[in-house]
């Protein structure tokens, strides 16, 4: 087809072809890393807790006072909870997933060991916690009743049985031969034996390298006057159990503070704020950008148009039909976005290498340039077909008028 | 004449509305996007105690394990020691001195009608207010004797003030926590900080504290902080145990009020580090830092990554739609050739054109510029309402307001430079042969 005439008609106005192949190349290469960026959040964000979201809300019971004995209200909480009505099962627990705060250990295989073989987050709870966290036993078995000791906060953390997820298991002894064995929680003895593995429940921090490594730990072990509980409540029955626990645990026990009850579904979504944040602002500019770009488009296409009303007239005349008018914008159009997009290309590798250097974000997949370049060859394609189909319509007779 | 060019201006802007519509909204745009993001980045990172900030020092030993920093990069712990602390404390070798940590304890009102509730504090020392330098709307700090005296006194803020006692001047009255009566000697003012820039290791942007109890007092209830605690040895079975131990979870500030003062304290910190290593204690190399308030920010990264990034983008976001202008400008100056060619003709000069037509592309800058600043309020709602925790610094000051205006002239004129200069150089005689 004739490039020939359209390369040198665009010789003529290199600077408005520069314009919209610098638009399109600034384009490629922003859109690329914004979408390479949500993926990666929403990726992040879709990574399943290991516990059931759903039905789950976890609080804080607070006592005051002198005289308030945290150990045996903690045990009348528990029977309370239990037997509440809507109320699946209920544990004590020092944090939850998602929830930011809590506790995290170095897990050794030798006494005096210089680097822990795996740091793990710590979940001090009793023999209710598979069933109220609702993770999976993969291997071993649960705690028994009298495995879960009083423990006074502060003292040498050295339960005598742990249950660890499959994740930290796998780490710590990489031949799956994890039940059974004796880890260190301490520098010394004594050990602690893997009795169970549960398939997975994360951290409470989103943002650890190792969100799945995770112990669960039995003792009644209240933060000074403070307990945390995780109440898994029949499925649908969550908000209506709500809606009671604290006036029933006043009315149990009136010298203290219920915290705020929150649902675990709250707790993910605050978790992941800024994820959602992110992904979101990049979207908003994702979609400005292409927008921009294509109006720019049309806008510099229609003074084209416009331009050479009377040269298309001629052709006209001279016997071109209305589809040679329009391929040859729709041509030029896709020779300027091509060269706008092996520059962009360029530059959506070199926008990554700084992203990579400065922030530590990973590598862009090649698949991402490819795609792009198809995207915005649509885009620019669509976008001059408004322009294209009016210059096609320009009547012969233009060329026998003068201006 | 600047009246007049100003007219043809806007006469030529509305015979394309489409056009003029297109390049305000690309201007508008992409301020929006650049000052939303910048307010965000400029606030998160600004000073907030511009008078002292290089006086202030938060105070870093590495007393950590000799086999693993505490930071990957080998940057030392970002808490001290409760031993350390009342150390230095105790040695009082900076103008001012205050260690201080976090604390959480239940309030239980005098006023039956008001429900007991968990109150955040922080626990510190008597030099915290003269340091911090917090408004105070009765009262006052307390003082150091009664630091040394383990005073059960307390500063509340203007808003447990305003729950406790409905805003009265509350001086002399006491406040029941957990049990124990603390007497109120001060009661802050309207105290709106940006970051909580004294305790960065809790969170920048979490919720203000509540109250301010003495440190001495505080460690007297024999309570942890409600604060990140670290520890890279277990610290032993009980309270005194803890205290001896080298778990770090006290932020510990220092005023110095001269580089000569900065150079003792620091040779201060190197001969303490130096004396409780032939104790046995910081097996690391002498890795002590005393960094003031900005370049703590800073390495505590109070502007996050994300908002770093979100602000080149919408910069680089900005450069497309100035590319958009410019392409669109340059078009409708090439298209007007013949009417320049007739006025240059008719003895207008190349600065008369020049004028006229930057006046024109200014035009279209100030319009896209009061859009802009429109959307980039919208964008802040936005933003708040996408970062519950963004509340302080998403919000328009007037030098951002001033910043939207000049940065969107500045880029329309920018956009509008090339396509004037060309269409300034337009020969009258070719335009004029038809």
């Amino acid at each position: 087809m004739e490039i020939r005439p359209i390369l040198s008609a665009l010789m003529r106005s290199k600077v408005s072809m520069i314009l919209i192949g610098l638009q399109v190349a600034l384009t490629l290469a922003i859109v690329c890393n914004a979408l390479f960026i949500i993926g990666q959040r929403l990726e992040r964000m879709n990574r399943p807790s290991g516990m059931n979201e759903t039905d789950t809300f976890w609080f804080g019971s607070t006592g005051f006072g002198q005289g308030y004995d945290a150990k045996a209200v903690q045990q009348s909480d528990l029977a309370l909870l239990r037997q509440l009505p809507g109320v699946a099962n209920a544990t004590p627990s020092n944090s939850v997933p998602l929830s930011g705060g809590g506790w995290s250990t170095g897990l050794n295989l030798q006494p005096k060991q210089k680097t822990s073989t795996a740091n793990t987050t710590i979940y001090i709870v009793d023999d209710h916690a598979i069933d109220t966290f609702a993770t999976h036993l993969v291997a071993g078995r649960n705690f028994k009743r009298e495995e879960v000791l009083p423990a006074e906060f502060g003292d040498r953390l050295q339960p005598s049985v742990i249950i660890v997820t499959k994740a930290l298991a796998d780490k710590m002894f990489p031949d799956g031969d994890a039940l059974g064995k004796q880890i260190y929680m301490d520098e010394e003895p004594p050990t602690s034996t893997i009795v169970g593995i549960v398939d997975r429940l994360q951290q409470p921090w989103p943002e650890s390298d190792t969100v799945e490594f995770a112990t669960f730990v039995p003792a009644y072990m209240p933060y000074a006057n403070s307990t945390r509980y995780l109440v898994r409540a029949e499925p649908g029955r969550r908000d209506e159990v709500m809606k009671t626990v604290e006036q029933k645990l006043i009315e149990a026990n009136p010298s203290r503070i219920i915290g705020k009850l929150r649902t675990i579904e709250g707790t993910r979504k605050e978790a992941y704020a800024g994820d959602r944040a992110m992904a979101i602002i990049l979207g908003v500019v994702i979609f400005a950008l292409l927008a921009i770009t294509a109006l720019g488009i049309v806008g510099m296409a229609s003074f084209w148009v416009a331009q050479r009303t009377k040269q298309i007239g001629t052709r006209r005349a001279l016997g071109a039909t209305k589809f040679d008018i329009l391929r040859y914008f729709q041509t030029e159009n896709f020779i300027i976005t091509t060269m706008g997009l092996i520059a962009g290309g360029i530059l959506a590798y070199a926008f990554s290498l700084w992203l990579m250097r400065n922030y530590q974000a990973p590598r862009l997949p090649w698949y991402y340039v490819p795609v792009g370049f198809v995207c915005l060859w649509l885009l620019g394609q669509l976008a001059v077909l408004g322009p294209a189909l009016r210059a096609s319509r320009v009547p012969p007779a233009v060329a026998t008028r003068s201006v | 004449m600047f009246a007049y060019y100003f007219q043809l201006g806007l006469r030529s802007l509305r015979r394309n509305p489409v056009l003029t519509a297109l390049m305000v909204i690309g201007i508008a745009l992409g301020i929006a996007a650049s000052m939303t993001t910048l307010t965000v980045m400029h606030l998160m990172g600004s000073d907030p105690i511009p008078w002292k900030s290089d006086k202030l020092h938060y105070v870093q030993l590495d007393n950590w394990d000799v086999n693993n920093p505490y930071y990957d990069d080998g940057r030392p712990p970002d808490q001290v020691t409760y031993k350390d602390a009342t150390a230095l404390m105790e040695a009082g070798k900076a103008d001012k001195q205050a260690a201080m940590f976090k604390i959480a304890l239940p309030i239980q009102p005098e006023n039956p009608e008001v429900k007991p509730f968990q109150s955040l504090g922080r626990a510190t020392y008597a030099d915290f207010f003269a340091m911090f330098e917090p408004p105070f709307a009765f009262g006052g700090g307390w003082d150091r004797r009664q630091d040394s005296e383990h005073a059960r006194v307390i500063v509340l803020t203007r808003e447990t003030n305003e729950k406790l006692f409905g805003g009265q001047n509350s001086v002399g009255k006491t406040v029941r926590m957990n049990g124990i009566d603390y007497s109120v000697v001060g009661v802050l003012g309207n105290w709106k900080l940006r970051s909580r820039y004294y305790d960065l290791t809790n969170g920048a942007f979490a919720d203000m504290e509540e109250f301010f109890i003495p440190y001495t007092a505080a460690i007297d209830l024999k309570q942890r902080s409600s604060g990140n605690n670290s520890c890279f040895k277990t610290s032993g079975d009980g309270w005194d145990a803890y205290l001896q131990s080298d778990c770090v979870w006290q932020q510990m500030w220092v005023q110095l009020d001269s580089p000569a003062r900065l150079a003792e304290y620091k040779s201060f910190l190197d001969n303490y580090v130096n004396e409780q290593k032939k104790l046995g204690r910081f097996e690391r190399p002498l890795n002590n830092r005393l960094l003031n308030v900005t370049e703590w920010m800073r390495d505590q990264r109070v502007v996050s990554r994300d908002v770093e990034v979100q602000t080149g983008l919408g910069f680089a976001f900005l450069a497309v739609c100035l590319v958009n202008t410019i392409g669109l400008l340059l078009a409708k100056f090439t298209r007007k050739s013949g009417e320049i060619g007739l006025r240059r003709a008719l003895g207008a000069s190349r600065r008369q054109v020049f004028t006229q037509f930057l006046i024109e592309s200014g035009v279209v800058g100030l319009s896209g510029g009061f859009l802009g600043l429109l959307l980039t309020g919208l964008g802040l709602l936005a933003v708040r309402a996408l970062y519950t925790e963004y509340k302080t610094v998403a919000a328009l000051d007037w030098t951002m307001v001033a910043t939207t205006v000049l940065l969107a002239i500045a880029a329309a004129v920018i956009a509008g430079l090339y396509p004037t200069w060309r269409a300034c150089r337009v020969q009258p005689a070719a335009q004029l042969k038809v």
